[in-house]
């Protein structure tokens, strides 16, 4: 099986946002970037295919030079070939979707693997997209997934419970947790990730449909009122939720 | 403008999330002296759709067959896709539900479309709309501007408001698509319902339990809690990690993303992942006996005790309010 799985390389979950000087990007100052956490569970998933049914999975994230250190990430993890597609300029779900539909159109995997979001721009688009642009079915959000006899099973999240969706391959699948638990890198794997090449492309330019005009810091809340410090506090929590906040 | 507002249904009931939807693209209508055409897809969707009118749809359109029953990711995009450009409309909006987050990225490819993921603010600006929407988990809000002729945006639920229906009813228009097998290579076989429970992502209200919760089986005194005051039960990752409750009901940046008009936080100690899921919510109560939990930073209400007190005396108080 030829497995392909795209990877982002993110500000870290914990990272404190700061707004850069031209009030439309972060200032990446200080910040560690990592591989996205939801792609983690996407290369999780295809180690786990490969092992069982043998194969080659190839990892691609479109960016500059500083996304190779995540595609190092997953050449630890165990991923047999790392794609770097490179390019410097803002794009938006739609720009990245188009260069990565370009590329794994080239390679023709028998399934793609996504994370379901990235948690930079957070749009949870891209591999739907992806699918949409090669014709090709998808399950977004899955947290289970069977591939046999070139049919995926997929289970997906939905509002109060699951939905099961089946998928021919070639197909699109996007990880959400749960779905695997992802394995960390041996010390042998990281040694290893070091000299493996990276191979890179050249994107075609494809001009973005979303401008942001503004990025800025939500209001900030400013502490609330300390009710109390036993139980006696009850009784004038219910009161301020019922008559000042009127939610209950 | 002429907006299309995808009306989600699933069992033939809409969500609260679908009329927020169309009261929405109406707000938008009204500025830009525009129209709005509210879509329906499922099986035998007509005598619920015309409810729509009620929300604000002047049209309303009904495509359905038994195959449409489930969802198809493939079949719901390319109608949507399809009856757009049939009515040469130029704004779809579509609720950022689990189907309309799958559906948008395929409709705004076929529309050759920017879309504006799970916005939570849209304002008219001359021809134009700008968007509002959380990225980087919340800790920042970009405003958007889409330059694509068609645009598509999903709208967070619980955040743009549905309003009181006016009660009229509009005539459905039921509007055939043709489908061919080849349109559902993505379709839904089955939906495994966790028994009528109410979800994270769609209550008003979520008590939400934490690690210093100590033990799955003490999760019982935030299930009462949430029972009392009718709301659902949500969980720090610290919990959902330990397997004490399922990943669907993990709030925070990698579990879901609520905002509901009250959120109680017991024995969370408020970690930037944790608020990235819920700090859009109204009104959050803490409850945490450490007075330097960062969640009390967050929080309209805290009180600084032990969690295990103050829970079960909190559901009887409520209680007494509602006269349960
Ligand atoms: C205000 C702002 C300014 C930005 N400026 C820049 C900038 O100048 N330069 C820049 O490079 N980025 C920039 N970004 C980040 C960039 O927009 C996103 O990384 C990109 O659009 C993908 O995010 P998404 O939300 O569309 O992805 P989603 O749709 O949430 O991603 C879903 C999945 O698609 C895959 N995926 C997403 N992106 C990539 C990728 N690049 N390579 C491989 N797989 C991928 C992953 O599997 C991911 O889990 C900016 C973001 C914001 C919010
Ligand atoms: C990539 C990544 C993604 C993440 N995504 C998420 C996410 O989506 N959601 C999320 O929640 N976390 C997420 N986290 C984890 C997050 O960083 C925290 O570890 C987690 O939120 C902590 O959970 P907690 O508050 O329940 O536990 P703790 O931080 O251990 O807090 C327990 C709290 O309980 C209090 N307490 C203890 N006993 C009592 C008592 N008897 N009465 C009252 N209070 C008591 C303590 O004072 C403390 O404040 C993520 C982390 C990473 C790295």
């Amino acid at each position: 099986m030829k497995l392909a799985v795209c990877i982002n390389h993110v500000p870290d979950t914990a990272a404190k946002i700061t707004i850069a000087a031209d009030g439309k990007n972060i200032d990446k100052t200080g910040i560690t970037f990592v591989l996205n956490p939801y792609d983690e569970i996407a290369v999780e998933e295809c180690l786990r295919l490969k092992e069982k049914n043998s194969g080659e999975v190839i990892a691609i994230s479109l960016g500059g030079d500083a996304h190779k250190e995540t595609l190092r990430k997953a050449l630890a993890m165990g991923v047999d070939k790392a794609v770097l597609l490179k390019d410097d300029s803002p794009r938006d779900s739609f720009s990245v979707s188009r260069a990565l539909a370009d590329y794994l159109k080239e390679i023709s995997p028998d399934a793609i693997f996504f994370g379901k979001q990235s948690v930079d721009s957070d749009d949870a688009a891209v591999g739907t997209m992806v699918a949409e642009m090669l014709g090709l079915p998808s399950v977004s959000v899955a947290v289970r997934l069977e591939i046999a006899n070139g049919t995926a099973i997929a289970e997906r999240e939905i509002e109060g419970g699951k939905e099961k969706v089946q998928a021919t391959l070639p197909a699109v699948i996007t990880a959400q947790k749960g779905l695997n638990e992802p394995r960390y890198p041996s010390l042998k794997g990281i040694m290893a990730a070091k000299s493996k090449p990276i191979e890179e492309k050249v994107p075609a330019a494809t001009q973005p449909k979303i401008e942001v005009i503004a990025l800025r810091k939500p209001p900030s809340k400013s502490a609330g009122k300390i009710v109390g410090t036993d139980s006696s506090a009850v009784s004038e929590l219910v009161r301020l939720l019922h008559e000042e906040a009127k939610v209950i | 403008m002429k907006i299309l507002a995808f009306a989600e249904q699933r069992n033939n009931k809409f969500k609260k999330s679908s009329f927020e939807v169309v009261r929405t693209a109406r707000t938008i209508a009204d500025q830009t002296d525009g129209e709005v055409i509210a879509l329906v897809i499922g099986d035998q969707v007509q005598t619920i759709a015309s409810e729509l009118g009620g929300y604000g749809a002047q049209r309303v359109l009904a495509v359905q067959q038994p195959k449409l029953e489930k969802y198809s990711s493939t079949a719901y995009s390319k109608i949507i896709a399809e009856v757009l450009k049939k009515e040469q409309g130029s704004v779809v909006l579509l609720s950022a539900t689990a189907m309309g987050k799958d559906c948008a990225p395929r409709v705004a490819v076929k529309l050759d479309a920017g879309m504006g993921s799970d916005c939570i603010v849209l304002k008219v600006e001359g021809e134009n709309i700008i968007a509002t929407r959380p990225v980087y988990g919340g800790k920042a809000l970009a405003d958007i501007k889409i330059n694509s002729a068609v645009k598509v945006f999903t709208l967070r639920p619980n955040v743009f408001p549905a309003g009181i229906s006016s009660g009229t009813a509009v005539r459905v228009e039921v509007v055939d698509i043709p489908l061919i097998d080849s349109d559902f290579t993505s379709l839904a076989v089955e939906t495994i319902q966790a028994s009528g429970k109410l979800d994270v992502a769609e209550a008003d209200i979520i008590v939400s339990g934490g690690r210093g919760l100590k033990a799955a089986e003490n999760f019982k005194m935030i299930e009462d809690l949430a029972g009392a005051i009718g709301g659902a039960v949500g969980a720090s990752r610290a919990v959902v990690d330990a397997g004490w409750r399922p990943h669907s009901e993990q709030v925070g940046q990698t579990g879901k993303t609520v905002s509901p008009s009250l959120y109680v936080a017991v024995a969370i100690s408020g970690a930037i992942q944790h608020l990235a899921g819920m700090s859009s919510s109204k009104y959050i109560v803490a409850i945490n006996k450490d007075k330097d939990a960062p969640i009390f930073q967050t929080a309209d209400y805290g009180i600084i005790a032990d969690a295990f007190e103050i829970v079960p005396a909190l559901t009887q108080e409520i209680k007494k309010l509602l006269g349960k």
